[in-house]
């Protein structure tokens, strides 16, 4: 018998009894279509994460201004700035796989522009700020060295700024307000989106370290050189960890620190800090998708024991068959292309809910999901397997009848 | 007649039932030429129904040999014994065993699916016995929708459909008044005629009647051998029969 034939004798003997049949295909169908929708959230999910790595741009080090130690009282990170424009230079200067480091201040304060205004964060930068970050500027140009050097009055918006203030409006060569100072607003960066932790990346102007050392954020002169912060873009084929520890080793040393003292600074790895995140999503998958499977298995419960009933039912059936020339592997075959069958097609009508289902998902819970083919396909494959896993019990009992006792059987 | 289809040396068949071992069948030898009739007849528990099994290759014996078609089959595996079962017999009974929601044309071509045989070809080969058995018109009928009769000759067309060597009847008129149990004979009779031997087991004498061998079975061994003569003929037999409403027409 061919598998087609095979499979015309099961369709037909599941019709005999719709309902039944559609009931225990439910199981498969909700099973699978779990699978599926759960895998998508999740998948959605990482994918999120991983576009947020992404925008924070691979391979980064932000190395900040650390607590220090004065006298055995400690002073929070950042309240103090231990790290200086020359730390940056030093470190791209000397650190074995840096692609850039960019020094940078940040502050916060009120930008107008006509009768509109808005707060946001000031960053005053050098040129090497848009390659470490690999941030590229959409509209308008980059300010340069020189304009660094002069300390001159451009700056660069955020698309949150930008759209805050200007809306539709081309803001290049407009002029607003940094905290009352006027600039000319020479381009706008590309979207970035949010940090993993929710902060919105695009919220930011971008002006020239210099100027906003001198202009906008009021820098003393006894620490005229000192940074909030160093981005260190790591080239793409270096070791990021090698890196850190050079870097880490570089700024002790630049900073005199003896064995026993605390780093002054401290160095944050941003994509290792994702990643880890990624990581408990991953998690969170593989977990929805078990919690999912177990569904699936329960499904394929229900198919067994809808299988040992047929198979009491018919076994004048297979009594006849095997009076006729079936042969025990026969019989099996047809059992267990009968609970495959039952199986499959709760498969495709799963894949079918599962996918509906993913589409839906945004829709009422908000979250993104991502519909991966490999999902479907392993939800498929694991509900044929379940429908052989447990149709081989019952096709192997009616195998195993008798002929003579299962003609008899009443 | 023809040479031996059938012979059985000493044949013998015990069954285990709590312990005890039962007798079914005691070195029963006998041969069957290619061609007879045979009607095997006994009380239950005379072990006809055993030798039956045994005939029809659906179980095999504790001891003894048993050649069908000049090929000893006693210790054949189950696989072998189903192949056999599938080209050499034809098996009728009481109930008629048809399944349900099946048409009569794919109930014939049943034995056919476990030759490999291809789909047209089965189902020309399964209407040709349809034919045969005059049902041609009944091929889609499901066997709710046929008469006790003609699910019988289902049945009939269905034992047939691989040209065996030999037809195995079960009280193949146990569940039919008079007038159809003589068709159903006359039918089997026809057959024998074109040269397949029949094995028919009946308690019913007038049955029996109509084969040219009895074989009366007692206690697992073979009681009464006799051959008729001259055995009635159904079709002589069904015209002094009245003619009832005739739900095959």
């Amino acid at each position: 018998m061919n598998a087609l034939a095979s499979a015309r004798i099961a369709v037909r003997a599941l019709r005999v009894n719709k309902l039944r049949s559609v009931l225990t295909m439910l199981g498969i169908i909700i099973g699978v279509a779990a699978v599926i929708a759960m895998v998508s959230v999740g998948s959605g999910a990482q994918a999120r994460i991983a576009e947020q790595i992404q925008s924070l741009g691979s391979n980064m080090l932000v190395v900040l201004s650390g607590s220090i130690n004065q006298g055995g009282v400690r002073i929070g990170a950042g309240s103090q700035l231990t790290i200086t424009e020359e730390d940056a230079w030093a470190i791209q200067r000397e650190v074995a796989g840096v692609h850039a480091a960019a020094p940078a201040m940040r502050g916060g304060g009120q930008v107008v522009w006509g009768n509109l205004n808005w707060s946001t964060t000031i960053q005053g930068v050098t040129p090497e700020f848009f390659e470490a970050r690999d941030w590229p500027v959409v509209a308008g140009q980059p300010f340069s060295q020189e304009a660094v050097d002069g300390a001159t009055k451009v700056a660069l918006l955020g698309q949150t700024v930008a759209r805050n203030l200007f809306a539709d409006q081309d803001p290049v060569g407009q002029v607003i307000r940094i905290k009352k100072v006027p600039f000319t607003v020479v381009g706008v960066l590309d979207k970035k989106g949010q940090t993993t932790w929710g902060q919105d990346q695009d919220d930011l102007i971008v002006v020239p370290l210099s100027t906003a050392k001198r202009k906008l954020l009021g820098v003393s002169q006894a620490n005229a050189r000192s940074v909030n912060s160093i981005s260190v873009r790591v080239r793409d084929d270096a070791d990021i960890k090698e890196a850190e520890i050079e870097t880490r080793e570089l700024l002790r040393q630049r900073h005199r620190l003896q064995p026993y003292q605390d780093d002054d600074f401290s160095i944050r790895n941003l994509a290792e800090l994702a990643e880890a995140q990624e990581a408990s999503s991953r998690v969170m998958t593989i977990l929805l998708a078990a919690v999912a499977s177990v569904s699936l298995f329960v499904g394929g419960i229900g198919i067994m024991n809808i299988m040992l009933v047929s198979v009491t039912e018919r076994t004048r059936e297979i009594g006849l068959r095997m009076a006729v020339g079936a042969r025990g592997r026969d019989i099996l075959a047809q059992f267990l292309v009968e609970a495959l069958t039952l199986s499959m097609i709760g498969g495709v009508i799963g894949v079918v809910v599962g996918i509906i289902a993913s589409y839906t998902i945004p829709y009422f819970a908000g979250w993104r999901t991502l519909i991966s083919a490999e999902a479907i396909l392993i939800a498929f494959a694991f509900a044929a397997a379940v429908g052989i896993f447990f149709g081989f019990y019952p096709a192997r009992k009616a195998a195993q009848l008798n002929p003579i006792e299962a003609l008899r059987y009443e | 007649m023809g040479t031996n289809l059938i012979e059985t040396h000493e044949l013998t068949k015990n069954y285990h039932v709590g312990g005890q071992v039962v007798h079914a069948l005691r070195q029963v030898s006998l041969d069957i030429r290619a061609g007879e009739f045979v009607a095997v007849m006994g009380p239950s528990g005379s072990g006809k129904s055993t030798f039956m099994n045994l005939l029809g290759c659906l179980d095999g014996p504790t001891s003894g040999r048993y050649v069908l078609d000049g090929q000893d089959v006693s210790n054949l595996s189950g696989d072998a014994l189903a192949k056999i079962r599938n080209a050499k017999i034809g098996f009728v009974f009481q109930g008629f065993n048809l399944l349900p929601r099946t048409s009569a044309l794919e109930n014939v071509e049943l034995p056919l699916l476990y030759t490999g045989r291809h789909a047209r070809e089965r189902s020309q080969q399964a209407q040709a016995k349809l034919v045969a058995v005059g049902l041609a018109d009944r091929a889609d009928h499901h066997p709710s929708q046929l008469s006790g009769g003609q699910q019988q000759r289902v049945a009939i067309a269905r034992a047939l459909v691989n040209d065996p060597v030999l037809i195995l009847a079960d009280e193949p008129t146990g569940n039919l008044d008079t007038r159809t149990s003589v068709e159903v004979m006359a039918i089997l009779q026809d057959l024998n005629r074109q040269g397949i031997t029949v094995v028919l087991v009946t308690h019913e004498a007038d049955i029996s009647g109509f084969a040219n061998r009895v074989i009366t079975f007692r206690d697992g061994r073979v009681l009464k051998d006799d051959t008729a003569a001259r055995p009635l003929d159904a079709r002589e037999v069904l015209t002094t029969l009245p003619v009832e409403e005739d739900e095959d027409a």
